[in-house]
């Protein structure tokens, strides 16, 4: 056990993948000899030699690009994007041969590749610095993608993506990086693309993956002053979805708030809510309700806390939803 | 204080004297010649030549490696045309024609060891030819029937890639895990490997491509960058991508660039070795720029009359890439007709085999949709495979399927 910062769990998650296998190797910019600018690579090139752990040059579509020609040689490649708003140069190849190369050859060239993207606002940053572009991933057939919330989950999830065969984006909500808690190395993780119940409850279900997590659990505990049982769920799988816990939970609750830093327009939690709907229907005691970013650019950062769902947001939301 | 200076042309690679635009437009369009730097081993009147840095690469060019590279492109040119045939017959959706780039394509085949490995685009059906990839293999793709059929690990030839310039990336990639792999610079060349990635002018306006030869330069990788300059990207002229001859790109990135006769299957057979040697010894990466027309369309979608004169393809008509090999067999060699009929029929068995297997191939079932998306699979998808197939299912009962 040991009490472990999120970036840290990340780096001893990604140092135990490694060690286990000698075909995984590390690559990005800046992640070798600085440690990568979050430090979740940091000192793996001292350890793992400039060959497993590769500073690249400054080109995402070239990290990508040449991370699929590794894995076609069968490595098993885990690439950096060093900030969400920086991914699109690599976007082409994440969509026309990272997520197709499985399908295109019927199953002769999979594509065991991981892209970790630090994303999220909530940290002062400049422009493209602070995105969520997750349902951009999600509507990409032939991707996986998951978001991680917790240390646990980041120093678990992160080595299950890069044992899987199919390509998976793994998010990592940057603000949450120095967040702590206590990591067991003993402890059996439960499988990658499930959701989870983190905190039950039987007056209303709140779902969310990443940064706001931790948002869903202090809310839960605020509403508990009134009385209210709030359900949190983490999803950590944004495609495939695994709506199952959800769905069992809004029968029981019949209410759900979906909650994302994402804009809302077509978005995960908008899937979230159509599916719910769906499967739900005559559970539910009041519209799926969505707190969300807003239709816009990341705004100026001095905006950011507005525009992030917080604590007040989603409280709201609880009492719409409670008051239909 | 000193004032900027204008820009003046560069001088030509010779060290002659700075070019006009205009003669630097002309040279770029050398629908004619190819420039003072094309390396050329057989003239199209079908003379040898020699080229000292080369010649030792040709040096096993007998009579019989000859007409080998001669079958080859009758059987590559006699499949090909028999591919456009069967779209206007509507057997196939599309075609993309190589006519005019048996050479260069024949040529780089042949250079390759059965350890490289090679990244096409999608008019590499002579490469797949030479890497014995079945031309019935290549019918899916333009039929409908999958997107590519071969085993890229097995046949040392990736799938084709459709997106202009992605694989130059793909290929630098794997070039990058051969090194990793301890299959460059050994003493022994059994031990070493090498990769070659295909792709056209047009490509090379491409920020893959651009960031390809950088990789491959800061990562040493042992890939040969094969360029064949067919002079148009659908109807776009050479002089629309790019302002220097493309070979001459490579001395920016800090490797070799060699122009080769692209008709000349010598040449390119005797450059794509030495460039293959280079990175398996550790050298690479090479550009190559293999100098050559598209004789036909883009595809058999497109118009070519719409954007290009006929007397240019008459131009190329005379450099020829198959007649030229023909000339020299029967003038240096004097290879008899008995040998060009053994061929002649070979092609048209190989073209009636092709044509048969493309009419007789079945549509994938329609689940055929949801096959292998995820090597792990997907209960979401899982789902939406159920209740499309209990869809199908409920107009079987209802009798009307």
């Amino acid at each position: 056990m040991a009490m472990l910062t999120m970036a840290k769990a990340l780096n001893d998650g990604l140092r135990a993948a490694m060690e286990r296998d000698p075909r995984v190797l590390v690559m990005g910019e800046d992640v070798g000899r600085l440690g990568g600018v979050f430090r979740v690579t940091d000192g793996l090139q001292k350890d793992f030699g400039e060959q497993r752990v590769l500073d690249t040059p400054l080109a995402e579509s070239g990290i990508i690009g040449t991370a699929v020609g590794l894995a076609i040689r069968g490595f098993r490649p885990v690439c950096e994007i060093q900030f969400d708003g920086f991914v699109f140069p690599g976007y082409d190849q994440i969509v026309s041969q990272l997520a197709k190369l499985h399908y295109r050859s019927q199953g002769k060239v999979p594509m065991p590749v991981v892209v970790r993207i630090p994303f999220g606002g909530g940290i002062g940053a400049v422009e493209h610095h602070s995105e969520s572009p997750e349902a951009l991933f999600a509507h990409v057939a032939g991707l996986k993608v998951v978001a991680c919330s917790n240390p646990v989950d980041a120093y678990w999830m992160i080595q299950q993506a890069i044992a899987c065969d199919d390509p998976v984006i793994f998010f990592e909500p940057k603000r949450r990086y120095w967040e702590k808690a206590e990591v067991d190395p003993a402890a059996e993780p439960g499988p990658l693309f499930t959701s989870r119940v983190v905190r039950p409850g039987r007056t209303l279900t709140l779902a969310g993956y990443g940064s706001v997590l931790k948002t869903l659990l202090e809310a839960a505990t605020a509403a508990e002053a009134d009385g209210h049982e709030l359900e949190v769920i983490d999803l950590r799988t944004v495609s495939p979805l695994d709506l199952g816990p959800v769905a069992e939970s809004v029968r029981r609750t019949g209410r759900l708030v979906v909650v994302a830093e994402a804009p809302p327009e077509s978005s995960v939690a908008s899937e979230v809510a159509a599916r719910i709907q769906q499967e739900c229907f005559h559970s539910l005691e009041a519209p799926v309700l969505r707190v969300t970013g807003f239709d816009t650019p990341y705004p100026p950062s001095k905006c950011e806390e507005d525009y992030l769902p917080d604590l007040d947001r989603v409280l709201d939301a609880v009492d719409r939803s409670l008051a239909w | 204080m000193s004032v900027p200076q204008s820009w003046t042309p560069p001088t030509s690679m010779d060290g002659g004297p700075a070019r006009s635009r205009e003669q630097v437009v002309a040279g770029l369009k050398g629908t004619d010649e190819g420039g003072p730097d094309l390396v050329q081993l057989l003239t199209p009147e079908g003379e040898r030549r020699s080229d000292p840095r080369f010649d030792d690469y040709g040096a096993d060019v007998d009579v019989e490696v000859l007409q080998d590279l001669y079958r080859d492109m009758v059987l590559v040119r006699r499949f090909d045309r028999e591919g456009n045939a069967l779209q206007r017959q509507g057997q196939l959706g599309i075609w993309v024609p190589l006519l005019g780039q048996e050479a260069a394509q024949v040529g780089a085949g042949r250079a390759m060891a059965p350890g490289d490995m090679a990244f096409p685009s999608y008019r590499e059906h002579g490469i797949a030819w030479c890497r014995g990839v079945d031309p019935t293999e290549l019918l899916g793709i333009f039929r409908g029937t999958d997107h590519g059929s071969w085993d890229p690990k097995a046949t040392g030839f990736h799938l084709y890639t459709i997106v202009i310039g992605n694989q130059c990336l793909n290929a630098t990639g794997y070039a990058m895990g051969q090194r990793f792999d301890g299959r460059v610079g050994n003493p022994d060349p059994a031990d070493n490997e090498a990769t070659i990635c295909f792709f056209g002018d047009g490509a090379t306006s491409q920020g893959d491509v651009h960031e390809g030869f950088v990789w491959a330069a800061v990562a040493d990788a042992p890939v040969v960058f094969y360029c064949q300059n067919n002079q148009w990207a659908i109807s776009e002229p050479l002089e629309r991508q790019t302002r220097v001859p493309l070979y001459q790109r490579a001395r920016g990135y800090g490797f070799p660039g060699i122009r080769v006769d692209g008709n000349d299957v010598l040449a390119c057979r005797a450059v794509t070795r030495w460039a293959l040697d280079e990175c398996r010894s550790g050298n690479g990466p090479v550009l190559i720029e293999a100098f050559t027309y598209r004789m036909d369309a883009h595809t058999t979608s497109d118009d070519p009359s719409r954007y290009r004169l006929a007397s240019e393809l008459e131009l190329w008509k005379l450099k020829d890439p198959i007649e030229r090999v023909r000339v020299n067999l029967v003038r240096e060699h004097g290879v008899g007709k008995g040998f060009f009929d053994e061929v002649q029929a070979e092609s048209d068995a190989l073209a009636a085999r092709f044509r048969e297997f493309c009419e007789s191939m079945p549509a994938p079932p329609p689940d055929r949709i949801f096959s292998r998306v995820y090597a792990e699979g997907s209960p979401q998808l899982d789902a939406q495979r159920a209740e499309f197939l209990a869809y199908h299912a409920s107009f079987a009962d209802a009798g009307v399927a």
